[in-house]
């Protein structure tokens, strides 16, 4: 098991031929074309949402004349709205600086927990382990009440510092888990090394552990990212006045008014809001793919 | 690295000082570590916890300190009829939704298991739906599920002819219900597709071979060797989708606000409008706090699923 399990790669390039059992009509059917169903129902929402931010608004209120699947005449006109009419360059800048603040705050906080539950092993280490999990298990919708009485209480209603400080009570016991991981596969016997030649702990971390951590340190450092990009009910509650809210917070309170919704800027506002962590994502997706998958098998 | 090592060995020893020598003291050490996280998961986590329990059985209101009142919210909510709306809501949400997810998901991840060309561009597309902001794809989903311009909608009205009038799939209650259902399927299968596709892949190709040689057949080799093998990762798979399912909050805020007549409130959402909304804190705790016997239930859940895995896997591999 823990040998076929080292190298699961090279095995699952061997199994589709051992299992040549599909002709070519019947793999089209059984693999092609649910697949392209699926591709297309989980971008479709994306197509629509990019389509309409650059309609006019002409030609989002009439199918019947258009073809409302493409446009014909294509305008700029929601997205200067959105950056020049509105605060979206500010709700932008307070989210980067929320998702930044809090992510580096829990790669902090993470890195030296999962260090010392990893390799500074001391007994009841794995309660530790297993109470930073069980952290993760607490979620957001039943602490956003009594969290916005203890933000009033510290005098940080309304500041992005709040959020900052708050996002990272799920950060922390995610970038947690998957550095113990990431830790656990660094060979202890290099640390043995650096011990008996006279290094301190410290200079270990830095030194030896950390250098070696840095794909897993990029993982959770992205995955923290796009979390506190994301992030929308503690924004709601704890931010009130429109300049200080964040991108998500801000298109659905602020652009969402009165009863005729402007759907060119409401989609424009969701692209953009979209595209920085998409972009990030496409910049890093096999950290992406190994930080999720890493995160359920630990 | 012994160079590295040897050279600030030498530095060291030119000059001990006590501050190197205090962090290099195992148990301070340990201390500092853990000190950061620990405090800030103190501070905001376990504290509110412990404060949102204590809130539930006060009737504090925004800007007054409440008293004590024992359980005279919960009784409350026992006779409120939008309380068990929700209740209602949030158990079908999660149900379907979480069936729908793990159907769906399951099949796309075993789909994916396959090889064909441009695997991984396909795998880093399918993740969109879970990477982008659930608030700003719910919007989108708001969009197309519009009265008057619902895509959806001309689709089967104007191109396929199968409908003569508009779906108003917002408008009346049980077709709010499952659009909202359905945008949170469409948000939870690339999570459920990729964390079981890396489940799939760890499954020893040699188990197949051998169970071809006894003759099984495909649905036989999914039965009784793949979904066998892939129950672990399922377990904790789906009690992460139900609890982060039965606690969602933005979908539902997002696109229909608990609307129409309060028949789309999930408990999370309903927390949010009595807590903060309405500034009824003791009350809206009261109802995040009722969300707490289904957390724990689906937390044993997981325990047992990974209970089995070390089973399963032996003790040697943790």
């Amino acid at each position: 098991m823990t040998d076929t399990v080292a190298q699961p790669t090279a095995d699952a390039k061997a199994a589709p031929d051992t299992m040549a059992w599909d002709s070519g009509l019947r793999r089209l059917m059984m693999i092609y074309l649910p697949l392209g169903c699926f591709v297309l129902i989980l971008l479709f929402p994306f197509y629509w949402m990019a389509i309409t931010s650059f309609k006019p608004n002409a030609e989002l209120m009439n199918y019947k004349d258009n073809n409302p699947f493409w446009i014909s005449s294509p305008t700029l006109a929601h997205i200067k709205h959105l950056l020049f009419n509105t605060a979206y360059p500010r709700w932008l800048t307070t989210t980067m600086l929320v998702a930044v603040g809090s992510t580096t705050l829990s790669l902090i906080a993470s890195t030296l927990a999962a260090y010392a539950i990893e390799r500074l092993r001391f007994r009841g280490s794995p309660y530790v382990g297993l109470g930073i999990y069980l952290a993760y298990l607490v979620p957001p919708s039943i602490l956003f009440i009594p969290l916005a009485t203890v933000v009033v209480q510290f005098g940080l209603f309304d500041s992005p510092l709040a959020l900052i400080l708050v996002y990272p009570t799920f950060l922390v016991p995610f970038c947690t888990w998957l550095l113990i991981g990431y830790f656990k596969s660094i060979p202890y016997e290099l640390e043995e090394c650096a011990l008996v030649d006279g290094a301190t702990r410290l200079q270990i971390l830095r030194r030896i552990t950390l250098p070696l951590a840095v794909p897993g340190l990029i993982s959770a450092g992205i995955f923290s990212f796009t979390l506190s990009w994301n992030e929308f009910i503690y924004a709601l509650a704890f931010i009130q006045s429109g300049a200080n809210k964040t991108v998500p917070v801000a298109i659905l309170t602020e652009l969402v008014t009165g009863d005729v919704y402007q759907w060119g800027a409401l989609m424009a506002g969701s692209l953009l809001g979209s595209l920085p962590v998409a972009i990030f994502y496409s910049l890093f997706v096999d950290y992406y793919v190994s930080s999720l998958t890493g995160a359920v098998k630990e | 690295m012994s160079v590295t090592a040897l050279s600030t060995h030498g530095a060291m020893a030119r000059q001990p000082s006590w501050l190197v020598r205090l962090f290099d003291y195992k148990p301070f050490l340990i201390v500092m570590c853990l000190a950061p996280a620990i405090g800030l998961l103190t501070v905001f986590l376990t504290y509110p916890l412990g404060l949102g329990i204590w809130l539930a059985f006060t009737d504090t209101t925004i800007g007054r300190r409440g008293t004590y009142v024992g359980l005279e919210n919960f009784q409350y909510l026992l006779t409120d009829p939008l309380w068990w709306n929700a209740v209602f809501y949030s158990v079908v949400y999660t149900g379907v939704a979480t069936f729908g997810k793990f159907a769906l998901g399951f099949w796309l991840a075993l789909l994916l298991n396959n090889h064909f060309p441009f695997k991984s561009l396909l795998r880093a597309i399918i993740l969109l739906p879970w990477i982008v902001p659930t608030v700003l794809s719910a919007l989108a989903f708001w969009w197309i599920y519009d009265p008057q311009f619902s895509i959806i909608s001309y689709l089967l009205v104007d191109v396929l002819h199968w409908r003569s009038s508009n779906i108003d799939f917002l408008g009346s209650p049980w077709p709010a219900r499952f659009s909202l259902i359905a945008a949170n399927i469409w948000r939870g299968i690339p999570f459920v597709a990729i964390s079981l596709l890396a489940g799939l892949q760890t499954i020893s190709p040699s188990l197949y071979e051998a169970a071809m040689l006894d003759g099984a057949s495909a649905w036989q080799r999914f039965r009784y060797i793949t979904f066998p093998m892939m129950m672990p990762i399922l377990a904790i798979v789906m009690t992460f989708s139900i609890i982060f399912t039965f606690t969602d909050f933005q979908l539902v805020y997002a696109i229909t606000r608990g609307g129409p007549v309060n028949s789309t409130h999930l408990l999370a959402t309903l927390a949010f409008q009595r807590g903060i909304a309405g500034g009824e804190l003791g009350e809206g705790a009261a109802i995040a706090v009722s969300m707490i016997p289904f957390l724990v239930f689906a937390t044993l859940f997981s325990y047992f699923g990974l209970a089995r895995r070390k089973w399963q896997q032996g003790e040697a591999n943790d």
